[in-house]
């Protein structure tokens, strides 16, 4: 056994999958999608994943909680295109600016399958995708330079402590007697402390880093090897597939609704 | 994955060579370190000790070759590592810092130990190899995917050294590595520590104002001269017994020189209740209760110490006496001498109305800044109130004086050193004259002279009727200062926190 195999987390479907090939995979079904607005792309699409989810590796119980927003999402989008979407052929009800006629149906419904068409894989894309794996990805993979992908990683985890410090200030500045005042003014004030102390926090970050040799010019190696094989390879190409089995359908049926046209 | 017997760490010492070397931060009048002849040889262990303010930690940072561009400060004289400049020999030192949040860089244990590595250029496997080396080696036994996150401050610090360790370092450098933990965590590092020195010929440089903690790993002790150079420098036995009493006035703790501790001069008069808990639960999040069922009793003129092992809610149950934190169940009732009108309560109080009641110095004393200057700060709480301006300028001018950082009124708080800032923490609640003091470890990482106007300055402030609050691992500040302790037992279900007298 490697040791990268211990520092690797989970195995299963998904999960297994470089963070590159999902980011991929995901950009290139959204990049299809919104070229058009018609509902037969999108239910083409969304009836192929629905399906493929099932290889995903991943609970229903977790799917469900983590795809949440985007099921409440959905709808939202498709009420709001359906009161004020575009008005065309028959109109059924009428209240101020609110028209609800033939063409805004269509539109919401094509909105509303839009929507989870392309959140849906993008949530399950990523839910699944840890940000050192991703950051080893960018950096081997896709070759971007390791200071601008390791700095934003290590500056990701300070993220984490931002709360922490924002509930210290809030009780620093109760303490010190200042808690009373309007409340833009409180907060901003507390904003700005949260400023300085992210900046200064970061710099000692910083520091430790090039302790470490972070920045010289050797070049460097990677702990963990980003894989980039037939797995990946096999995403790409679903997602390719999905994306022009939906043009095609949606061609060949005459529904094709190109944005820009 | 079994650990190897007698991990390599076999790497030839470096030595330090100073000339002339001096270092000065940009936009400030005075240099940091100057006319500094030095030679360390390769393997020497060395403690490096001086007053603070001496320029320890410049030196050593720049070593480490992390003091910054020419930019960033001005330079005289040479100081070479290995015969070479400290930025070209980056990666054959090794630094592990103070704060062990700030040290920790990726999310897992096994990566974060491989970063510097990856940085050198080394070999995948032998990342790997070295990686487990020195993960044993500093007896941190965890899984290489451990989140980095759940480990305690003394873990912190010996994944740092296990990262520094593994780039195989032919200097070894730690700034006061043990400033910022409890007194177990001193013990783990310090243990860590002797571990490695016992399998590595690098040459090893600690700053610490501790003497006793690194006393017997060392070989050498160095004393730097805050007007510049060295002001001693030879074997432990010769020097500390020589200049103990200087380096004690300067700060530092020597173990064997007596001190005259300041003291209390009158004992409490247990009637006057100011505060007191009634079937307290404590919480820093709803749900996460540490501690219940604590009743105790703040008295005027008296000292209460709260102690316990880590995370056992010592911070949280003085943030929920001092009206900072809600209780998660049960109350905390002030008497009618304290709360002066307002709520019993002291959650309910407003923000102003704390400042005359309970006065909170934090842990981290870069918290509680709010102003640009130092003035500006010590004003804060005296403006809150409403108090004539002449009321408060004379307040500010005796605070400042008191805790001797009159010369530094104009600057920005957050530039003071390590000790200024603790007494300026403290001086921005004494302003406001509070009745209930509540300290969160007021004496961590502070020197020795810092420790003493400390405890000096709340001796002071306990005979003239205030009540104390302090939560503290330091058993030193416990026996100088405090009428009872308040035991936290650390887990719900292990023996009842309880309350001693002393």
């Amino acid at each position: 056994m490697t040791a990268t195999a211990t520092a690797t987390p989970g195995n299963r479907g998904i999960l297994r999958v470089n963070p590159v090939a999902k980011l991929a995979a995901a950009l290139l079904l959204a990049g299809v999608l919104v070229l058009t607005i018609d509902w037969v792309s999108a239910a083409v699409a969304l009836a192929c994943e629905l399906v493929l989810f099932f290889w995903a590796g991943m609970s229903f119980r977790i799917f469900v909680l983590r795809t949440l927003p985007v099921w409440l999402a959905a709808p939202a989008a498709g009420l709001t295109t359906l009161l004020y979407g575009q008005a065309a052929g028959a109109e059924y009800w009428q209240f101020g600016l609110i028209h609800i006629t033939d063409g805004s149906v269509e539109l919401a419904v094509a909105t509303l399958l839009r929507v989870l068409a392309i959140g849906l894989p993008a949530v399950v894309l990523f839910v699944t995708v840890d940000p050192t794996d991703l950051a080893d990805g960018l950096g081997q993979v896709v070759r971007l330079p390791a200071r601008f992908v390791l700095g934003g990683l290590a500056a990701l985890r300070l993220v984490g402590l931002l709360m922490e410090d924002w509930r210290a200030l809030e009780r620093a500045r109760r303490a010190r007697g200042i808690a009373d005042r309007g409340v833009i003014r409180r907060l901003s004030g507390q904003a700005f402390a949260l400023l300085v102390l992210s900046i200064r926090r970061g710099s000692k970050l910083a520091t430790a880093m090039e302790a470490r040799g972070f920045g010289g010019t050797t070049t460097r190696t990677w702990a963990r090897p980003s894989d980039f094989g037939r797995r990946e390879v096999a995403l790409i190409g679903l997602g390719l597939f999905v994306g022009a089995l939906a043009v095609a359908v949606s061609v060949a049926t005459g529904s094709w609704n190109f944005v820009l046209g | 994955m079994t650990p190897p017997a007698a991990p390599d760490l076999r790497v030839a010492g470096a030595s330090i060579d100073a000339s002339g070397w001096g270092w000065r931060h940009a936009g400030r009048r005075a240099w940091a370190v100057r006319d500094l002849d030095l030679r360390i040889d390769p393997g020497e262990r060395v403690l490096l000790l001086g007053a603070s303010g001496a320029g320890k930690s410049t030196l050593v940072h720049a070593l480490a070759g992390v003091i910054g561009a020419a930019e960033e400060g001005e330079e005289q004289g040479r100081l070479l590592v290995n015969g070479s400049s400290p930025a070209a020999a980056r990666g054959q030192v090794g630094l592990v810092m103070q704060d062990p949040d700030s040290q920790v860089i990726l999310a897992r244990v096994g990566d974060d130990v491989a970063f510097g590595c990856e940085n050198l250029g080394v070999p995948r496997e032998e990342i790997w190899r070295r990686v487990r080396d020195s993960l044993a080696m500093v007896g941190l036994d965890l899984p290489l995917g451990h989140p980095t996150s759940a480990l305690s401050g003394g873990q912190k610090q010996r994944l740092a050294l296990a990262g520094v360790l593994a780039m195989r370092p032919g200097l070894l450098l730690l700034d006061e590595p043990t400033a910022n933990l409890d007194p177990a965590g001193v013990l783990e590092v310090r243990e860590s520590v002797a571990r490695v020195l016992e399998h590595t010929e690098a040459t090893f440089v600690v700053i610490e104002h501790r003497v006793g903690v690194w006393q017997h790993l060392i070989n050498r002790v160095i004393v730097l001269d805050p007007a510049g150079g060295v002001l001693a420098d030879g074997r432990p036995g010769d020097v500390l017994p020589a200049e103990g009493d200087r380096l004690s006035a300067s700060g530092v703790w020597v173990p064997g020189i007596a001190h005259d501790l300041p003291a209390r001069r009158r004992a409490p008069q247990a009637s006057d209740r100011l505060l007191g808990t009634q079937a307290l639960a404590i919480a820093r999040t709803r749900d996460a209760v540490v501690a219940r069922d604590i009743e105790l009793e703040v008295v005027e003129g008296a000292a209460l110490a709260i102690t316990g092992p880590n995370g056992a809610g010592k911070s949280t149950l003085a943030l929920t006496l001092a009206g900072l934190l809600k209780p998660a169940a049960g109350r905390v009732l002030a008497d009618p001498r304290l709360s002066g009108g307002a709520p019993a309560e002291p959650i309910r109080w407003k923000s102003r109305q704390l400042l005359t009641r309970i006065g909170t110095v934090f842990q981290d004393p870069e918290h509680q800044f709010v102003a640009g200057t130092v003035r500006a700060e010590l004003s804060v709480g005296p403006l809150a109130l409403g108090l004539p301006e002449p009321v408060i300028s004379a307040r500010v001018d005796t605070l400042l004086q008191r805790l001797r950082i009159d010369h530094l009124a104009e600057a920005n708080p957050f530039t003071l050193s390590g000790g200024e800032k603790r007494r300026l923490s403290v001086g921005t609640v004494l302003a406001t004259r509070p009745g209930v003091l509540v300290l969160d470890e007021p004496t961590f990482g502070q020197d020795f002279r810092t420790w003493r106007e400390i405890v000096a300055l709340l001796a002071e402030l306990i005979d003239a009727g205030t009540a104390v609050v302090a939560v503290s691992h330091d058993a030193e500040f416990v026996a100088a200062l405090a009428d009872s302790e308040y035991r936290l037992a650390g887990s719900l279900d292990a023996r009842p926190d309880r309350l001693v007298t002393l």
